[in-house]
């Protein structure tokens, strides 16, 4: 097997025996489906057309940006960056593997998710096979690159709840999750422009469902490709500069950069 | 065994206005243990991390085997095996794990053998934050020892452990050193790194204030012995005082103690006086100053 086969397959069983993660990646998202099945359904009915993106869309941010960035800042706070340096190991592989095996939590929970739904709670079925993947990969790379970004600029494992509450809320509350961002007022909605899921659900809706978008879904689609991979690059940015400094972080306001696609798209469905 | 493996030369390092190291220079031949003391914040870590790639240096010169440390990080992985002071694995990662994912990094096969020689053939499937502290530590001397380095960098190696642990990684230390490795050993233990070394030096202040074999450090003219007699009647506790060449005379117990730095004349005084008394000899100790309290001496005097 090679390093990064390695190197993947212990990230990927970290993400089931950590209880943190095992929680954050599969027990949340899928006891929340299972509640909003059981529970959204009944009270609103219209919840069903939605609810597979929307339920992969909360799973993926569970994933990515609640439970991505703890191991991270752990594993610099613990100096196991500082062994992985001596012992070869790529600062890109360092970022980019978990995400890869956090992507492929979020497959197998996504999977669940497009089988249980239309089971056992009526959900609609995705239509178009190909706009579906399409669809979750970019979702997947916008979610990994922000949680990984997050871990990166994150001082200490107290300030990940910050930044990350800072995504993970407002996307909950205006991200088209549970409100439909045509029902939210025009400042809202335009606001609800700057997150992925709002982008996530629009090309979802759209791409997957076979639904009226209420933007172009491949502009969307781009959106949170660019938006995930400024994050990245900024990410690795970010951490290569960590290690080769002696005296002081990376500039964290250097993360806004990954902001800058949602900023377009938002100043552009304005238009 | 003359072969220069580390070479350091007029070495600085500062961070910002705080200069961390200055000016160092040594050098430690091949099948050596050399001892990198120093109080904290002596300069022994940066010193360390700038060898082992972690850190540019500022000035000088520093070179394992040829290679710099600085410029050439993929050539030196190959050289040296570092054994961190923190865990710097994962807490869930199995030793298996942790000795497969290390061992295809450095391009060589799990060395099942080496984990038969450090008693974790047993634990392949325990995840690291269930091992003993000392399991822990021979677990890092695996992964440092598993590319077969010609250079081994050990942090604290017994820091934590238990007597019988740490009297079992120090022979696992000597072994290594028998099969030529050369061993960067950075300590606070004093009788560790007296046992272990071959050379030290001592840190203070980013600069070495001693260098030599640890024989060569506490037999220094400055380092007084310290000798303690006991005799039948305790003649010499009245007595005591006076005896040429001895220092600080007094009375420990029902042992007369002074210090000299000619102790055969002492003794010899000592052992006329016993005889002139009609006293018997009961206990004589004759006792070479530790590199414990030699690396006091230096380290609370500054340098010498």
């Amino acid at each position: 097997m090679t390093a990064f086969a390695h190197h993947f397959s212990f990230e990927f069983r970290a993400g089931l025996r950590d209880r943190n993660l095992l929680l954050m990646n599969y027990l949340f998202p899928l006891g929340f489906f299972a509640l909003m099945g059981v529970l959204m359904t009944q009270i609103n009915p219209g919840f069903k057309q939605t609810m597979v993106p929307a339920m992969v869309t909360f799973a993926f941010l569970s994933s990515a940006v609640l439970a991505l960035p703890g191991p991270l800042v752990a594993a610099r706070e613990g100096g196991i960056y500082r062994s992985y340096r001596i012992n070869g190991v790529p600062a890109v592989s360092i970022l980019v593997v978990p995400a890869l095996s956090t992507i492929l939590h979020m497959v197998l929970v996504a999977a669940a998710i497009i089988i249980f739904g239309p089971l056992l709670f009526g959900a609609k079925m995705p239509v178009d096979a190909l706009g579906s993947i399409l669809t979750f990969l970019a979702i997947a790379v916008a979610c990994t690159g922000l949680g990984v970004l997050i871990g990166v600029i994150a001082s200490d494992s107290r300030a990940i709840v910050l930044w990350c509450q800072l995504v993970f809320l407002p996307s909950m509350l205006l991200g088209g999750l549970m409100i439909p961002v045509t029902m939210l007022p025009a400042t809202l909605a335009r606001i609800a422009w700057l997150l992925p899921s709002t982008h996530a659900m629009n090309a979802f809706n759209s791409l997957g469902l076979g639904l009226p978008a209420v933007r172009p879904p491949l502009q969307s689609i781009a959106i949170l490709l660019a938006g995930g991979v400024i994050a990245f690059a900024v990410a690795i940015y970010l951490f290569k500069w960590d290690s080769r400094s002696d005296t002081h972080r990376g500039p964290p306001a250097m993360a806004l950069l990954a902001l800058l696609p949602y900023v377009v798209g938002m100043v552009l469905f304005a238009l | 065994m003359n072969e220069i493996v580390i070479d350091v030369e007029d070495f600085c390092k500062s961070y910002g206005k705080v200069t961390a190291v200055n000016g160092i220079t040594f050098q430690v031949r091949r099948g050596e243990i050399f001892g990198l003391l120093g109080p904290n914040g002596a300069g022994k870590t940066t010193t360390l991390e700038c060898l082992e790639g972690l850190r540019r240096p500022g000035g000088g010169s520093l070179r394992i085997l040829g290679v710099d440390p600085s410029r050439e990080l993929s050539r030196l992985k190959d050289l040296i095996g570092v054994q961190l002071q923190t865990s710097g694995l994962p807490a869930s990662i199995t030793v298996a794990e942790a000795m497969a994912f290390f061992a295809a990094y450095h391009r060589v096969g799990p060395q099942p053998s080496l984990l038969e020689r450090l008693g974790l053939a047993e634990k392949k499937a325990t995840q690291y934050r269930d091992l003993s502290t000392g399991l822990q530590r021979r677990l890092a001397l695996a992964l440092a020892m598993l590319h077969d380095p010609a250079v081994v960098f050990l942090d604290e190696p017994t820091a934590g452990l238990d007597v019988p642990a740490r009297a079992e990684l120090h022979t696992l230390v000597k072994e290594l050193q028998s099969s030529a490795k050369t061993i960067i050993l950075a300590t606070h233990d004093m009788a560790e790194a007296e046992k272990l070394s071959d050379r030290v030096a001592i840190l203070l202040g980013g600069k070495i204030v001693a260098t030599g074999t640890p024989r060569e450090l506490t037999a220094d003219r400055a380092a007084l012995t310290k000798i303690s007699v006991r005799t039948e009647a305790a003649s010499l506790l009245g007595n005591g005082s006076g005896v040429p060449n001895a220092t600080r005379p007094s009375v420990e117990g029902e042992y007369v103690v002074c210090f000299s730095d000619d102790p055969g004349a002492v003794v010899s005084d000592l052992l006329g006086r016993i005889k002139s008394h009609g006293d018997r000899l009961v206990d004589l100790r004759v006792e070479r100053p530790s590199l414990e309290e030699r690396f006091l001496e230096i380290t609370r005097g500054g340098a010498r």
